[in-house]
């Protein structure tokens, strides 16, 4: 037995050497992508049709028509890039099945190729995220690479909006790491370019633009004033060119009105009809205090027509007491919050701090911005995934952070089938996250005294006691917040139907979108702080 | 720099694990926690392969697995106990009558009150025939997921606990792909999660049994083990096995008698519990054994990969033998292909040998016993998937032809997707480890031969999806898929049954002090 054991170490010592770091990432990414292919069956949201019809558009009608059709109500909304993008998928669309691309007799179909194709095409580009995490963490160390690896490729949030949901963040995300790698590897040309494009994907994006413009103007057009004015023009003649490239053919077709018009749709209110866990939630909660106040004072207060809580969403005022929230309004507070920011990038433009700004300003974006979708928490946490292994603290915020924003998700999927799935995909995250930071920050220091020769004798008596370093553990403020995340979900999942029924449907979600605002707000604040006053290496 | 990792690791096994495996994240917590998060992906591929249809779906007037499972869950909580195998009025056993003992009968029971409780139109005697809805197949899942849950889980659980507290050179690297193989047996969630049963329930008492014998608690194992073969007759694979394992254990105390005895009571003890409600008659419990032995389904069903399947196409043994006949041949057959192995087990018991024994015993069921279905590959590869970390080469061979012999039926079931997706996933995650590279000697010196088996299944899904079979022989493929599989499983069974009878040598006097 001993030597049947024996034998089969000596094995692993002249065995299969370390394998690359290409072959290893593509190992997470074809178990995520295994995973992603059994849940194709899964529920569809009505964006499956949005971008089925999308590829029909682009491909039965010619350029100067894609803005203006209006067979479907799911217009084509994304700026032009993105429009090609689709146009290239509508090739192998055609290939598959004609149907799918078919203008009229292609509207809601929902056969079995038309659902494997487009989930496959996410699911495919997705590499595109693969890639730009690649880049990302190619200068840190194995054990750190491989844990972000596992928070980006395997994130929760993607697979739900993308894969469940259905979108295509995953690609547009990686070309937003891509450009932050360039950033960080000081090659500002190549940033600035990837941003561009993907600015020219979707528009929703452009939130980080100041950041953008303040760190590229102090960091790339540096260097005196001509050098200065130089670069300055090589990256505006960039940007120019890849607008032009993208929005061209529709100046040349005089339609530049209509597509912007297509783009921001800012009729739709300041508010989802689920609303997004953000600072507006808190305004909408006083102003209803405030209202009740005021009515039982004995005020005459007069009911909105709009309101939040019936889900309808219009042009009108929804507030009763508080002033009337305008998309100026929220723009200006955008880059209100955004100004510390902007002055630390402006002053001391450093590469390594480069992915936290453009996170903050994702944050900003969504804590204030008008018509605030939830999937768009997407855009801040996943570059802060690459930012988790760098401290405890960081880790910490983290763990909370993508918690609360893969659950502020959950309402995407209200179907009981999926309900599983999204409740062991968070668990599954937290668990796996809770592993590989507790071993990243746990046994850090004895990994690295291990290294050292001279004392691996030792190593056995010492991993037991040296923990030089804190070991990762949740404070019990963010325990605490995260069971009470648990007592919201048992309330709005079970005793809400039983106990109330049918009163009251709005409760659920809105306790949802209040539980989790205040884990948003939090991290807002947390990331605030840390760009006022970065701890010391 | 990886490279000087890759070789510290090798001396200090347990702490520095290796960082280069996919199981890096598993160094610092212990055991559970591993298993934690294994089972909670595992977990998810269960959940994500329900999503996939079931077995006869949407196919009247008999549908499939599916449906039998439900109408049980009808009969059983619409009528008293004692009818349940019984022909009447009320229950048509030409109907997917109950063919299974009477635990599975009591699991239906509870099942069946479950669906009740949120759903009672699918379980109402006679009008739910044929019963589909979105609700009622999520119902029906879930009742397989909990049972997963709550018995094969901890099963699992229980014998990583109890195999690497024997062996404590195990890195905790390792255990955490066994988990993995044990909790991702692809086999195992496509049909049960697939197609539609209720594996998970036989399966994972077997492995409560075998981890309770791990550790010496027999009394124990022998419970459990009654209770599996009280839930699938099926378990009898494994019968020989824990027969001899336990006897050879016995002969070797102080006294034997007694041991024996012990066991024996426990054993009767817990079938006279769970067949109560039929000892009031000799009639009652013979109407049950009936149902229990379906001879007039025949020696083998459809294309499975066994030796009577397999000969029949020079033999026809279903024309010019009687069933009488078969029943006798394929008896003596098993039995005698038992015999070594059993015999190795009562002279030199030990925890590597039983599970060999497992292995070997069930290989001679699934070969040459009566009515053996291609569903059965999953009792042999149930052993062979705990032995995994001792015999990489052998379950790694062992499940690509497993699978293949499944391929049929999944494509019959419209889970080719899941299939392909589940087989990528499983393959990925084996080779995840260091374990699952490294190939046994007897695997490696015919390196070339295995290779081209392995290619030639790969090119048998192909043609087996794309390409028409001719007109004159319709079940071309099926045939081809089934000598193929045949003779991959009788090497490994050959194979398996030599390592059993070359460990004894080194085994042997380590274990035997322990048993004093």
């Amino acid at each position: 037995m001993e030597d049947y054991r024996r034998r089969q170490q000596g094995d692993v010592s002249n065995g299969p050497k370390p394998r690359k770091p290409v072959l290893e990432l593509l190992w997470f990414f074809a178990i995520a992508a295994c995973i992603k292919f059994l849940l194709i069956p899964s529920y569809r949201s009505t964006d499956f049709e949005v971008h089925r019809h999308w590829l029909a558009l682009t491909h039965s009608l010619p350029l100067s028509q894609w803005y203006f059709d209006e067979t479907s109500q799911w217009t084509l909304d994304y700026p032009p890039f993105f429009a090609y993008f689709e146009r290239f998928l509508s090739i192998f669309a055609n290939i598959v099945d004609p149907q799918i691309v078919d203008l009229q007799k292609g509207l809601d179909y929902s056969s079995n190729t038309v659902i494997y194709f487009q989930r496959i095409t996410v699911i495919v580009s997705d590499l595109c995220l693969v890639y730009g995490i690649f880049r990302l963490t190619r200068s840190l160390d194995p054990i750190k690479r491989k844990l972000v690896w596992v928070l980006v490729v395997w994130s929760p949030a993607l697979v739900i909006v993308d894969h469940l949901h259905f979108q295509y963040n995953g690609f547009l995300l990686g070309m937003l790491l891509i450009s932050l790698s360039y950033l960080e590897e000081g090659r500002d040309l190549m940033g600035g370019f990837a941003f561009a494009v993907l600015l020219c994907f979707k528009h929703l994006f452009a939130v980080a633009a100041p950041v953008y413009f303040v760190y590229l103007l102090r960091h790339y057009c540096r260097g005196g004033f001509v050098r200065g004015f130089r670069r300055l023009t090589i990256m505006g003649s960039v940007v120019v060119a890849v607008f032009a490239a993208a929005y061209g053919p529709f100046i040349y077709h005089g339609q530049i009105q209509q597509v912007i018009r297509r783009m921001f749709p800012f009729g739709r209110g300041l508010c989802h009809a689920y609303w997004a866990p953000n600072f507006w939630v808190f305004y909408i909660l006083l102003d209803k205090g405030l209202s009740i106040l005021l009515r039982k004072l004995g005020f005459s207060v007069k009911i909105p027509t709009a309101s939040f809580t019936s889900g309808l969403v219009g042009d009108s005022s929804p507030f009763s007491v508080l002033p009337q929230i305008t998309p100026l309004i929220t723009f200006v507070l955008v880059l209100l919050a955004l100004s510390p920011c902007l002055i630390k990038a402006f002053k001391d433009p450093l590469p390594r701090m480069i992915t936290r700004w453009v996170a903050y300003a994702y944050t900003c974006g969504f804590v204030f911005g008008w018509h605030v979708h939830e999937k768009a928490s997407l855009h801040f946490v996943i570059p802060l995934a690459v930012v988790a292994v760098k401290s405890l603290e960081d880790a910490r915020h983290f763990f909370l952070l993508s918690i609360v924003s893969c659950y502020s998700l959950f309402p995407l999927l209200f179907e009981a089938q999926e309900y599983p799935i999204k409740v062991l995909l968070l668990l599954l995250h937290s668990s796996l996250m809770w592993l590989g930071f507790s071993a990243q920050f746990n046994k850090g220091e004895s990994v690295k005294q291990a290294t050292s020769k001279t004392k691996r004798r030792h190593i056995q008596t010492k991993v037991s006691t040296t923990s030089t370093g804190e070991p990762f553990r949740i404070r019990f403020i963010e325990k605490a917040y995260l069971f009470g995340l648990l007592v919201v979900e048992i309330w709005a999942q079970f005793f809400h139907p039983f106990i109330l029924g049918s009163k009251f449907p709005f409760v659920p979600l809105m306790l949802i979108s209040i539980y989790c605002s205040l884990g948003v707000m939090y991290s807002w604040i947390w990331q605030l702080r840390w760009i006022l006053r970065p701890p010391p290496n | 720099m990886e490279k000087v990792k890759e070789s510290k690791v090798t001396k200090n096994k347990d702490d520095l694990d290796n960082h280069d495996d996919a199981c890096w994240w598993s160094i610092h917590k212990g055991v559970k926690a591993i298993f934690l998060s294994i089972s909670l992906f595992a977990l998810l591929v269960r959940v994500a392969v329900s999503l996939h249809p079931y077995s006869g779906a949407g196919i009247p007037p008999k549908y499939g697995d599916y449906e039998a499972q439900r109408h049980w869950m009808e009969i059983t909580i619409n009528l008293p106990a004692k009818d349940w195998y019984q022909n009447s009025t009320t229950n048509d056993l030409s109907y997917w009558g109950l063919d299974y003992p009477p635990l599975t009968a009591y699991q239906s029971y509870i099942h069946g009150l479950f669906l009740k409780l949120f759903d009672p139109e699918s379980v109402s005697l006679f009008t739910s025939r044929g019963y589909e809805s979105y609700f009622g197949k999520l119902l029906m899942r879930w009742t397989v997921l909990s049972s997963d849950v709550l018995i094969f889980f901890p099963a699992v659980l229980y014998f990583v606990l109890a195999y690497s507290s024997n062996n404590s050179s195990f890195r905790k690297s390792d255990l955490a792909w066994q988990i993995a193989i044990l909790l991702i047996n692809p086999c195992l969630i496509l049909i049960d999660h697939g197609h539609f049963q209720y594996n998970c329930i036989s399966l994972g008492l077997t492995v409560g049994a075998i981890a309770a014998i791990c550790t010496d608690k027999d009394l124990v194992g022998s419970f459990l083990f009654t209770l599996a073969l009280n839930h699938k007759q099926m378990s009898a694979y494994f019968a020989p096995a824990f027969f001899s394992h336990l006897l050879g254990k016995c002969m070797r105390r102080r006294n034997p008698i007694a041991e024996v005895l012990k066991l024996g009571l426990v054993v009767l003890g817990t079938f006279a519990i769970i067949w109560l409600p039929y000892l009031h008659s000799v009639d009652a419990v013979l109407q049950v054994l009936s149902r229990l032995a379906p001879f007039e389904r025949g020696l083998y069903e459809d294309y499975v990969a066994n030796f009577w399947c397999t000969t029949s196409v020079l033999i026809k043994w279903k024309r010019f033998f009687s069933v009488k006949l078969l029943k006798f041949l394929s008896f003596t057959a098993t039995l005698s292909t038992c015999l070594p192995s059993m015999i190795q087990q009562i002279r030199f018991p030990s925890k590597q040998g039983f599970l060999h024994g497992l292995l070997c015993s069930s290989f001679s069921f699934y070969l040459f016993s009566f009515q053996v279905h291609e569903k059965s590959v999953l009792l042999p590869l149930l052993p062979a998937s705990m032995l995994a970390l001792d015999e990489p080469s052998l379950f790694i061979h062992f499940l690509h032809y497993a699978l293949l012999s499944m391929f049929p039926l999944i494509v019959r079931d419209k889970l080719v997707q899941a299939y392909l997706a589940i087989y990528a996933l499983t393959f990925l995650i084996i080779n995840a480890s260091n374990k699952g590279q490294r190939k046994g000697r007897a695997f490696q010196s015919a390196r070339v031969l295995f290779g081209f088996f392995l290619f030639c299944s790969l090119v048998l899904h192909v043609v087996y999806l794309v390409v028409r079979p001719p007109e004159r022989y319709p079940f071309l493929f099926e045939a081809v898929i089934m000598l193929l599989c045949f003779s991959q499983f009788t090497f490994l069974a050959v194979f398996s049954n030599i390592k059993q009878w070359t460990l004894s040598k080194d085994v042997q006097p380590m274990d035997k002090q322990k048993l004093n």
